[in-house]
């Protein structure tokens, strides 16, 4: 990178705010997918307009530009595929204002998810959308990939609840779009810039919508011998119209791996358990329970625990949220998969994955948001062998692709960033991409925002500015 | 003109499916701009057929379902061919076990509820015009309904969507699952723009249980100050209705009958009246008639009964239809539409009604979820000052914005008062990047020209 860009981002935010050196940006080439490009540049701004004056820094030396969370997204959108500068959030990380009567936050998007939770639960409320990452990643990098989580079943993801945004667009113009009111006249467009993974604008403050918690909550575990059991008492859920706040599915190997780990008292002898979560009054909760329990006997559940306390409830949920980090001391990596199915073919998905596992010869674990179709099959390779690599992403590929042929879709929650945009042609048609393309050009003419993203690389835009043979690119170069 | 651009559209559609006659023509008339031709395509192939007509012929679409809600928004500036998609229709897909829909968008509301119905399933689209509305039509209108209170707006249930771009395009977004992050949320920009972006050809729609038990409950109060009050101390309740709307005693006077339930309230239909409808197995529902009795007894209210079964759902029919029914009050009524903060609520009301008064317009008002006012100016004759008196409303209402967060509309309006009355006036926000995304959906601009926020 010229050394007169860097000096003049140093003047701009200080030299600390201004990573240019080998060793620093090696922490930036990844997040929580199994993609990796190096950034050339890594400023830390703390205003929104600092934020504006590198965005028109960058446009005037043409420089690509990404903005970064936390990096646990897990689809590649906060990697700088198209080389240039990351802009990382992670200064700007202040709760700007609670306005607990109307439910509502503003907030920069540096803070930290589970905080917004934290400022606001002392008055019965809480920020819905719950990724396992809650703790560490952020409400900017929600935004920017329309995150969900176990409980967005009954609640929604980061799209029902946000109503307004302040943005940079990509000539650093500093605009607002919606408010606190939940419904703005004129186009959505919180709609469409909410998931659109930072190709479109980078997001500088965002107003949430806060929920009231429920009066009560009951947590569920349903052991069962086989997968086809749990996935069966799934798609009979649903079916009977029972709307639990979470169903997620661990299978019997998981269950191990999560017990060597955290202890959370999983069975370690059974094919699958569903952790379910039901919420409400008193009343509804009580009523759900025995329909639950009624469904799981019904699909030979060997036995339905109840949660008997919050101890025992936050352990449950921990061993589910911290599955993967249990799953990762297993191998030496491992491909966490994002798809989603109708609820209804459930059972006949997770035997397609079970065959694909057998046909690949590597491990695959399902720990999945099952109550919404949302799989997650995790694919344990070693990276360093090759063939193991390729047989990971050509089994991650075959399930993603069986998902779409049964009417289901690329991603549920973690984006398509670079990680699937070669899928995409999967679920859309020329004229689909065409429509994108044009939207994407009004928004982001240049292509110099998160280029290499969402579009396949020969059906993006301008062209994706993944600029081969440019000096500023270590990636396609 | 109008030979010339039937002859380009009876190849694609058949002779009988491009009307020319002047009375029929008249009938698709949007604000009295009358189209030259009206097309009727089969399928989403030939809309997208006749799109790509009008763009090479330069002429200006309007899509159009029953047209129910046609009069809202601006006069169009052009206003060539009438696209009728009443004849797309059907559902495409049905999953009850994944409580997932696909439906073609001239699908009357009503039917796609009677076939969800029989799985025990419905959509919490209780919308104006229910009964002949169409599934398309009721997207691109964007009027809300009681019930999203609890369910949200249909941006929180539509999965996924069809329709033809302003090239000519078939194109989507979206899709049929209910999770899906996949490229970008295009669906979302469909709702309540009128046909200004693109032609929806099909809607994806999350179903959802129908509940064993729903009830209402009345609670009737000698002010608004009292029934602003009951839904402020409600919400800080755990209960969670499905509605919750507040009727003003011109609205009940008007839309209730003597042998309505609330009038068999104390004050009747001279009170202002809380309705609060919940729903869920009998127990859920018991305790809702306890809790909110108890509020009632611990706040001003003078009188409160619980409404079952038939009674409730004729209540909830005129809560649907309220806007409509505003708007067909008088001979010239002008409804309105607010949308504000909770906690503004009352300070809203109270100057909207001063606004009224000081018009010398009798009004009516109902309070939908805590937070958005319906107000309709009903005036019993029209003379020269009318219009006037309404457009003295409006410019005061908007006066307020000064004063705290709020979206203001005019949802229906006699159109020869347009000129004077800009439904969209008081739209606040960056219209750059409104016309960014009219100029990538509608690069030449066919669609509705005028309509729209902002001309687009």
């Amino acid at each position: 990178m010229n050394t007169a860009i860097i000096s003049e981002l140093q003047s701009l935010l200080g030299p600390r705010n201004v990573l240019h050196r080998a060793e620093d940006l090696a922490l930036y080439e990844y997040d929580g997918s199994v993609d990796r490009a190096r950034p050339e540049l890594v400023v830390f701004p703390s205003t929104t307009s600092e934020v504006s004056r590198i965005v028109k820094l960058a446009v005037k030396h043409d420089i690509p530009i990404v903005g970064r969370g936390a990096g646990t997204g897990l689809s590649g959108g906060a990697l700088a595929r198209g080389g240039g500068i990351m802009i990382a959030f992670g200064r700007m990380n202040r709760i700007l204002e609670l306005d607990l009567e109307n439910r509502r936050a503003v907030v920069q998007p540096g803070v930290v998810n589970f905080d917004l939770t934290r400022a606001v639960e002392h008055a019965g409320l809480y920020f819905a959308p719950d990724p396992s990452s809650q703790k560490s990643c952020t409400i900017g990098g929600n935004v920017s990939e329309n995150s969900g989580g176990p409980h967005t079943l009954a609640y929604g993801v980061t799209t029902n609840h946000v109503t307004g945004l302040e943005l940079v667009l990509p000539d650093g113009e500093v605009t607002r779009i919606g408010g606190k009111l939940s419904d703005a006249l004129g186009y959505d467009l919180c709609g469409l810039l909410v998931g659109s993974e930072g190709t479109l604008s980078l997001v500088t403050e965002i107003t949430a919508k806060l929920s009231k918690k429920s009066e009560a909550v009951r947590t569920l575990l349903a052991i069962f011998e086989t997968v086809d059991d749990a996935t069966e008492t799934v798609t009979d859920i649903t079916a009977r119209a029972i709307t639990p706040a979470a169903c997620e599915m661990l299978d019997g190997w998981t269950l191990c791996a999560i017990e060597d780990y955290v202890h959370a008292g999983f069975p370690r002898d059974c094919g699958a358990v569903l952790l379910i979560e039901i919420e409400g009054l008193r009343e509804a909760v009580a009523n759900q329970a025995i329909g639950i329990e009624e469904v799981c006997k019904a699909h030979q559940a060997r036995e339905v625990r109840t949660a008997q306390d919050d101890n025992e409830r936050e352990l449950l949920w921990k061993g589910r949220k911290t599955a993967f980090g249990a799953l990762g001391r297993l191998a030496p990596s491992n491909y966490v998969l994002d798809a989603v199915i109708p609820r209804s073919k459930l059972p006949q998905a997770l035997r397609r994955v079970l065959e694909i596992e057998k046909e690949c010869g590597l491990k695959i674990g399902n720990i999945f948001h099952a109550g919404d179709g949302n799989l997650h099959p995790l694919v344990l390779f070693d990276p360093r062998d090759r063939a193991q690599f390729e047989k990971a992403v050509q089994a991650s590929a075959d399930i993603v692709r069986y998902c779409v042929e049964i009417g289901g879709a690329l991603t549920g929650e973690h984006g398509v960033g670079m990680e699937k945009s070669e899928l995409m042609t999967l679920m859309f048609s020329e004229a689909d991409f065409a429509l994108m393309r044009r939207v994407h050009q009004q928004f982001n003419p240049t292509g110099l925002l998160n280029p290499g993203k969402v579009f396949p690389i020969g059906k993006g835009c301008g062209e994706t500015r993944i600029r081969t043979g440019s000096t500023h690119n270590p990636v396609m170069a | 003109m109008t030979a010339t651009i039937a002859s380009r559209f009876e190849p694609v559609v058949g002779d009988a499916n491009v009307r020319t006659e002047p009375s029929l023509r008249s009938e698709f008339g949007v604000d009295e701009v009358v189209p030259a031709v009206v097309a009727r395509p089969e399928n989403a192939e030939q809309a997208a057929e006749i799109v790509k007509i009008a763009l090479e012929e330069k002429l200006a679409v309007i899509p159009c379902g029953v047209r129910t809600s046609i009069g809202m928004g601006m006069p169009p500036s052009r206003y060539d061919v009438a696209l009728d998609m009443t004849r797309v229709r059907g559902i495409e897909h049905y999953d009850p076990g994944d409580l997932t829909i696909s439906v073609n968008a001239g699908t009357p509301l009503k039917e796609l509820a009677t076939i969800l119905a029989e799985k025990n399933q419905f959509l919490p689209l209780a919308v104006p015009f229910f009964e002949n509305a169409t599934v398309g039509g009721t997207i691109a209108s964007g009027l809300d309904s009681p019930l999203r209170h609890f369910y949200g707006t249909a941006r929180d249930f539509v999965l996924g969507a069809e329709f033809v771009d302003g090239t000519g395009a078939l194109a989507k977004s979206g899709g049929r699952v209910v999770k899906n992050v996949t490229g970008y949320d295009f669906h979302k920009l469909l709702n309540g723009t009128l046909g200004s972006l693109a032609v929806i050809t099909r809607i994806n729609f999350r179903t959802f249980p129908l509940h064993p038990v729903r009830r209402g409950f009345l609670a009737s109060f000698a002010d608004e100050t009292g029934a602003v009050a009951f839904v402020k101390e409600l919400s800080a309740t755990p209960l969670t209705p499905a509605l919750v709307e507040v009727l003003s005693p011109e609205f009940s006077r008007l839309f209730l009958a003597e042998k309505s339930p609330v009038a068999s309230l104390r004050l009747g239909l001279q009170a202002w009246t809380v309705c609060v409808g919940f729903e869920g197995s009998s127990e859920v529902c018991e305790r809702y008639g306890r809790d909110l009795s108890r509020l009632a007894r611990s706040t001003r209210t003078q009188d409160a009964i619980t409404v079952l079964d038939a009674r409730f759902l004729s209540l909830l029919e005129i809560l649907r239809e309220a806007p409509a029914l505003m708007s067909g009050a008088a001979a010239q009524s002008v409804v309105f539409r607010f949308a504000t903060l909770p906690a503004r609520l009352p300070d809203l009301l109270r100057a909207l009604r001063s606004f009224a008064v000081s018009s010398w317009t009798p009004s009516a008002a109902l309070i939908r979820s805590g937070s958005i006012v319906y107000l309709a100016l009903l005036p019993r004759e029209v003379d020269e000052s009318t219009l006037k008196q309404i457009a003295y409303f409006w410019k005061s209402a908007g006066s307020l914005r000064a004063q705290f967060e709020f979206s203001a509309s005019i949802l229906f309006c006699p159109t020869k008062w347009k000129s004077e009355l800009d439904v969209w006036a008081h739209v606040s926000g960056s219209m750059d990047l409104q016309r960014r995304v009219k100029k990538a959906f509608d690069p030449s601009g066919i669609f509705a020209p005028g309509r729209f926020v902002g001309g687009s």
